[in-house]
């Protein structure tokens, strides 16, 4: 009977560790994004500004992605049209066409979709580029020259994955109008004056600022969760591997979830 | 004085006080040419986990002293160094440098104190987005106000002593693994610091370059004063530059002294060491026990003819 009760509580312990186990996961995780995070708000403000780090990231993340960039952004406005025309048919609200594009790619597709890509093309690539510096002690080798990692690596990281997102989301967002607009005016024979003017008047100043405002966290939140994946990576090539696609996986998981929060937060529903 | 005159001129382009790196006053201990050990290790345990890699460390290194660390494979000596420049901070126990506790440091002063370092990384450590040449120009250009023209010259020099000159203008990932090695060592002596750490610097490299390198690691000691920690497998250079040796054997220091006394010690895995690397009597005897090529085919056709021809 004493033995039964002192081993009980032990049982349930366990199974309520092992019930809490990914939370406690998910917390420190947390933790460990926000001090690093923390720590490269801190060096950015560290002199010597590293620009010429600054300007090759802003190559790699920004200019490197222009391409893939419009390539999503053409086919989704044009996908997206085709598939509001059928909609709107139904009830001849086919006019409608550009301003529902319009609305959805600057307030949804446009930041997310263009994160995305970027999370796939330069957070993989940072997560890859850092994990081998970990793994072959090149980070070590940059303390040891009392050149501080966080400063030299990923603060330049951050504020491009920062400002490019929104650049690139501007430019997915007329490259994807622009699909639109071939589909509806050109294909589908809509009027163009009603195209464009259904354009202006459901899109407003908030829808843009909606995204912008999506894309500028975004593009933080995917270099972050990229940078630490890489800076920390352990265990060798291997570990390297699979920083890669861990980068890429919670990137993606962390845009939709910061999604549904600013778009709750955003939203007016009233 | 000789040497003290040195340290201003590298004062004079390194842009802050040689010496007196710590930057704050911590009274006459940070005294760079002051006598007494330059670094104490004191009580250093490390664990990993579970793992205990190293037990219980004490070790002091004077000014201008060469201590070389032995020991095999996983020992934990690259863990030992790497403590000393704060890669890794200790489970317990202290690392002094000039009376300063370094895990004790925030990482604005640590970045000053380790300016007095240079380390040569057992795995070389080149940054592999630059060329040999600005991976030397590096911490040059970090930390001195020289121009490009006295980088330049300083590089090539460096670059040049250790035969490496003609691959300037390649990448990391274009050189041999023995390049890459004494690369390292130009970026790590480069700014000619006060303490040097070499975790094997000549492993991976042919005899005659190993003799280079231990020269080198020789004349930084004599013309600059430079307390070394030198970690090798190569026994013939450990007795060449070492002041004294230290064994490291399954985390613990199993002997330490002057090599001399070192290769004399009674110590089981000592003598296992030592004895496996000279060429010693017994070992030329050996020779004659091996079998010769034509034996060892004999003995695979007959094994072979035993067992029946392997299947593919
Ligand atoms: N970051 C780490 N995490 C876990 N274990 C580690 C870590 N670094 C080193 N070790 C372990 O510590 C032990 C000592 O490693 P260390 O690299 O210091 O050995 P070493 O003496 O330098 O060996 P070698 O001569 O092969 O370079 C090894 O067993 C290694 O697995
Ligand atoms: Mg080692």
């Amino acid at each position: 009977m004493a033995e039964n009760e002192t081993k009980t509580p032990s049982v349930t312990r366990q199974s309520l560790e092992k019930l809490f186990e990914p939370a406690v996961r998910a917390i420190e995780e947390l933790g460990t994004l926000a001090q690093l995070g923390f720590s490269a708000f801190v060096w950015q403000f560290r002199r010597p500004y590293r620009f010429g780090v600054l300007v090759q990231q802003l190559e790699f993340v920004g200019v490197q992605s222009i391409f893939l960039v419009c390539l999503v952004g053409l086919f989704t406005g044009m996908v997206f049209a085709v598939q509001t025309a059928y909609g709107f048919r139904r009830f001849g609200a086919e006019n409608l066409v550009g301003g529902v594009v319009a609305l959805s790619l600057s307030r949804e597709m446009a930041p997310v979709l263009t994160a995305i890509m970027v999370a796939a093309r330069a957070g993989s690539g940072m997560a890859a580029q850092l994990g081998n510096m970990r793994a072959t002690e090149q980070i070590d080798a940059l303390e040891t020259m009392a050149v501080s990692p966080v400063q030299y690596l990923i603060v330049p990281r951050l504020i491009a994955g920062t400002l490019m997102v929104p650049v690139l989301a501007l430019l997915f967002f007329g490259v994807g109008l622009g699909g639109a607009y071939l589909v509806g005016v050109v294909m589908l024979s809509l009027d163009q004056g009603v195209f464009m003017d259904r354009v202006t008047a459901l899109l407003d100043k908030r829808d843009l600022v909606q995204g912008l405002v999506k894309a500028v966290i975004f593009g933080y939140a995917v270099t972050l969760i990229s940078c630490r994946h890489g800076y920390y990576a352990k265990g060798g090539a291997e570990g390297v591997g699979l920083a890669t696609t861990r980068a890429v996986v919670w990137s993606v998981v962390g845009v939709f979830f910061l999604d549904y929060i600013i778009t709750s937060f955003m939203t007016d529903m009233g | 004085m000789r040497l003290a005159a040195q340290r201003a001129e590298v004062s004079d382009w390194v842009g802050y006080e040689v010496g007196y790196g710590v930057g704050y006053e911590v009274g006459t201990m940070s005294e760079s040419d002051a006598d007494g050990p330059q670094i104490i290790i004191e009580d250093l345990v490390k664990r990993f986990g579970e793992r205990t890699v190293l037990d219980h460390i004490n070790i002091k290194i004077d000014r201008g002293e060469t201590l070389v660390v032995i020991g095999g494979s996983g020992a934990g000596k690259s863990t030992l160094v790497r403590h000393l420049i704060a890669l890794e901070r200790p489970t317990s126990g202290r690392i002094l440098v000039d009376g300063v506790d370094m895990a004790a440091l925030g990482d604005f002063e640590l970045s000053r104190v380790r300016r007095r370092f240079g380390m040569v990384f057992q795995k070389y450590a080149l940054f592999d987005s630059m060329t040999v040449y600005d991976n030397v120009a590096f911490p040059l250009r970090e930390q001195t106000k020289m121009s490009e023209r006295e980088i330049k010259d300083r590089v090539m020099v460096k670059l040049d002593e250790l035969g490496v000159a003609h691959a300037a203008a390649r990448m990391p990932a274009e050189i041999s693994g023995g390049m890459a090695k004494r690369v390292g060592i130009a970026r790590a002596l480069v700014l000619e610091p006060e303490i040097l750490i070499y975790d094997e610097p000549t492993s991976g490299l042919d005899p005659v370059t190993s003799r280079t390198v231990d020269e080198l690691i020789e004349e930084m000691r004599e013309r600059f004063g430079v307390t070394s920690v030198v970690i090798t497998h190569d026994m013939a250079s450990a007795f060449d530059i070492a002041d004294r040796v230290a064994m490291l054997v399954r985390g613990k220091i199993a002997v330490e002294g002057p090599p001399e006394n070192v290769m004399a010690s009674d110590h089981e895995d000592v003598q296992r060491f030592v004895h496996s690397s000279a060429i010693d009597p017994a070992r030329i005897a050996q020779r004659s026990a091996r079998k010769s090529p034509a034996q060892v085919r004999a003995l695979r056709k007959e094994r072979l003819a035993k067992q029946g021809a392997p299947k593919v």
